[in-house]
C-alpha cells in the first residue's frame, strides 16, 4: 500500500484516486494536467507500472514532483499542449481542474487531440448541498469548494447537466461516468447527490 | 569581511590523465596522445555507481568546486552546486570535472607542445566537437571503471556536451541534467560567435594563431569577444539595475574615456578575461557551439536524433536568458518526450539572464537537490 509522507494510506486521502486507477490500464502512458504534487502520478506509477508525466506551473508543485519522483514539465495550461504530439498519450487526466481554466473548451479540444482518452475530474456545482446554500442567497462554501466567492481560483463552476451539454456541442463522446459522494458511488439522481464526478471521454471522428 | 564556507568542499588539486590511444576527431585529424587534466570531489563507491560527470561552459574549466591550497581565493566556478551537503552532495556522489580537449587550463589544447613539430599547436590544433568530447569522457570513465556515469550535468556549452554524450553513449549515462542549454544554437546565436571571433581572427596581434611564436598575444580581440559574450550573458533588467546609467565621475567628460559605469565594469571584465584565458581555446569552444546540432544526421529531426538516447533527463532554464532562451530548452524536452523518455523540465525566474545558471538560487538549487537525492546509487 502506497502511503504519503505523513504514513496515511494515500487512498484513505485521496478516495478519488481508486476511480482513476480503475480505468487506467496497467503500463499505460498518462499524462496529468495540472498534477499538482505528482501523488496521484506516484501513485499510478506504483500500482499500475505507468509511464507518467505531469504538467504544472507553479513552481511549489514542480518542486514536490520533483521530490516525489515523477516527471513534471512545466507548462501554462491556458496556452495549450503545444509540445506534445497528436495522441502521444493513452490517457490525458485533468483532475479537479477544470473548473479553475479559462480556456475550458479549448483545453478540452487538447486534451482529446494529445490523449487517446480523457479523464476529467470536477467538483459537481449541482450538489444539493451548494443549491441550498445558493438558494439561501450565499455562494457555497464546502470541502470541495473550500474558497469564498473573491479569492476562489474557480472561475467555471458547472454541473454534470453542464458538463454534457458541453461534450454534446463538441462532439465529445462519454464512454463512462462515475459520480461520487463521500460514501462512495452515486447511482441515484447524481446532478443532485453526487459531490465529484468523474468523465472518461474520447474524440468522436468527424 | 570573508564568511566560511561550511560547505564547502575544501582544498583540492588538479589531477592530470594520460591517454595514449589514438584520438579520431569529428574533423578527420586523429590526436596520437593527449591529456586531460580533471578533479574529483567524493569518493567513488565499491559499485562504482555514484559517478557525476561536470561538463563546463565556453570558459570553464576542471576546477569545479573547492579551492586550492596555495590559492585560496580560487573557488571552482559551480561550488555553490558540489559540495558536502550541497545540491550535489560529494558525501553521496564521486563528482568528476574535467578541462575539455582544446581547453587552456592543462589539458591538452592549442597551447601545449605538438611533438611532431616541438612548437605549440596553435591553429594547427584541431577543432574538436562535443562528440569528439564524448569519446575523451568515456576513455576517463574507463580508466576509473566506471561503467554508468550516475549523471552527466553542465550548464550552456557544458548542458550540450551532456546532452552528447548521453546520445553518443546511451548505456553510460544513468541521468542527464542540462541547464541553460539548446538542441542546437540559433542563427542569432551563431552570429554572435561570430563577432567574438572575428575580433580575436583580426587583431594585428593575432598572425594566424601563432601569437605564441611572434611574442605577442591577441588581447584586444579577447577582450572585445569576451565584453561582447558578457553583454549576452546578462539581461537588460541586470544590466538596468545594476549599472543603470550610472555615471563614474559623475558627470559627462565629452570624450571617449570610460564614462558609465557599464563600461567600466565590461572593460574589466574583458580586462580579466584577457589575462586569464587564450585566444585559439576561446575561438575552438564557440565553434564546439556552433557546431553541436544532434540533428545534424537525421534531416534537422531532432526527435529522431534522440531515440536512441536512454538516460532520465532534466532539463532547466531561467526566464531572463535571452541567449539560451527558455524555448530553446523546450526544444530539448520535445524531443525527449517524444521519444518517451524521463524527462523533468522547469523554468526558473531569474533576473540574471544566462549566467543565472552559475548563480546562488534557493528554487534552482531546490531542484537539483530533489533531483539528485531520487538518483539511486
Amino acid at each position: 500500500m502506497m502511503t504519503t509522507e505523513a504514513g496515511r494510506p494515500v487512498l484513505t486521502l485521496r478516495p478519488d484516486f481508486a476511480t482513476f486507477a480503475a480505468w487506467i490500464r496497467p503500463g499505460s502512458s498518462v499524462l496529468d494536467l495540472g498534477c499538482g504534487d505528482g501523488i496521484l502520478l506516484r501513485y499510478l506509477e506504483d500500482k499500475l507500472d505507468i509511464r507518467g508525466y505531469g504538467v504544472e506551473i507553479d513552481a511549489d508543485n514542480i518542486l514536490a514532483c520533483m521530490k516525489n519522483g515523477v516527471n513534471v514539465i512545466q507548462n501554462d495550461l491556458e496556452a495549450g499542449l503545444s509540445g506534445f504530439e497528436d495522441e502521444s498519450f493513452d490517457y490525458v487526466i485533468l483532475s479537479q481542474t477544470l473548473q479553475a481554466m479559462r480556456n475550458t473548451e479549448y483545453i478540452i479540444r487538447e486534451i482529446l487531440r494529445v490523449g487517446k482518452e480523457g479523464i476529467v475530474s470536477f467538483p459537481n456545482f449541482g450538489y444539493w448541498k451548494n443549491r441550498i446554500q445558493v438558494a439561501c442567497g450565499n455562494m457555497p462554501v464546502s470541502s470541495n469548494l473550500p474558497y469564498q466567492w473573491y479569492d476562489t481560483p474557480n472561475v467555471h463552476l458547472c454541473t454534470l447537466h453542464d458538463f454534457e451539454q458541453l461534450c454534446q456541442q463538441h462532439r465529445v463522446n462519454i464512454l463512462e461516468r462515475r459520480v461520487t459522494n463521500n460514501d462512495g458511488k452515486v447511482s441515484f439522481s447524481p446532478n443532485l447527490f453526487g459531490i465529484l464526478a468523474f468523465y472518461r471521454i474520447s474524440h468522436i471522428p468527424d | 569581511m570573508a564568511t566560511q564556507d561550511f560547505d564547502s568542499i575544501g582544498i583540492v588539486s588538479a589531477r592530470r590523465a594520460h591517454f595514449d590511444t589514438p584520438l579520431s576527431l569529428r574533423s578527420g585529424a586523429v590526436l596520437d596522445n593527449y591529456e586531460l587534466v580533471y578533479e574529483t570531489y567524493g569518493e567513488l563507491n565499491a559499485e562504482r555507481s555514484n559517478a557525476v560527470l561536470i561538463c563546463h561552459a565556453l570558459s570553464g574549466n576542471h576546477h569545479v568546486a573547492g579551492v586550492y591550497a596555495d590559492n585560496p581565493k580560487n573557488t571552482g566556478w559551480w561550488n555553490n552546486m558540489i559540495g558536502p551537503g550541497k545540491p550535489v552532495d560529494t558525501r553521496k556522489f564521486f563528482v568528476i570535472g574535467i578541462n575539455n580537449l582544446g581547453g587552456c587550463h592543462g589539458s591538452t589544447g592549442p597551447v601545449s607542445i605538438n611533438d611532431r613539430t616541438g612548437k605549440r599547436y596553435g591553429q594547427d590544433f584541431p577543432l574538436v566537437t562535443t562528440s569528439d568530447w564524448a569519446k575523451t569522457y568515456i576513455r576517463f570513465a574507463d580508466q576509473f571503471g566506471i561503467d554508468r556515469f550516475a549523471a552527466v550535468m553542465g550548464g550552456s556549452l557544458g548542458g550540450m556536451s551532456a546532452m552528447q554524450l548521453a546520445l553518443d553513449a546511451p548505456e553510460r549515462v544513468r541521468h542527464a541534467i542540462v541547464v541553460a542549454a539548446a538542441a542546437r544554437l540559433t542563427a542569432q546565436n551563431i552570429a554572435f560567435n561570430d563577432v567574438a571571433r572575428q575580433a580575436i581572427l583580426t587583431d594585428p596581434d593575432f598572425h594566424g594563431g601563432d601569437y605564441y611564436s611572434h611574442g605577442t598575444y591577441p588581447r584586444r580581440g579577447l577582450r572585445l569577444a569576451r565584453m561582447l559574450g558578457h553583454i549576452t550573458y546578462l539581461s537588460d533588467d541586470s544590466m538596468a539595475s545594476k549599472f543603470g546609467r550610472e555615471l563614474r565621475n559623475g558627470a559627462l567628460a565629452f570624450n571617449y574615456d570610460v564614462e558609465f559605469q557599464i563600461e567600466s565594469y565590461l572593460h574589466h571584465q574583458g580586462d580579466k578575461f584577457a589575462d586569464l584565458f587564450d585566444a585559439n581555446t576561446y575561438l575552438l569552444m564557440t565553434k564546439a557551439l556552433d557546431y553541436f546540432d544532434p540533428s545534424l544526421d537525421y534531416d534537422g529531426n531532432l526527435s529522431a536524433a534522440f531515440a536512441r538516447a536512454q538516460a532520465d533527463f532534466l532539463v532547466l532554464s531561467f526566464t531572463s536568458d535571452w541567449r539560451f532562451s527558455p524555448e530553446r530548452s523546450r526544444d530539448i524536452v520535445k524531443a525527449l518526450l517524444d521519444n518517451k523518455l524521463n524527462v523533468s523540465y522547469a523554468e526558473i525566474p531569474s533576473a540574471y539572464g544566462h549566467d543565472s545558471f552559475l548563480m546562488q538560487d534557493d528554487y534552482y538549487h531546490q531542484l537539483v537537490r530533489a533531483y539528485m537525492n531520487n538518483i539511486a546509487i
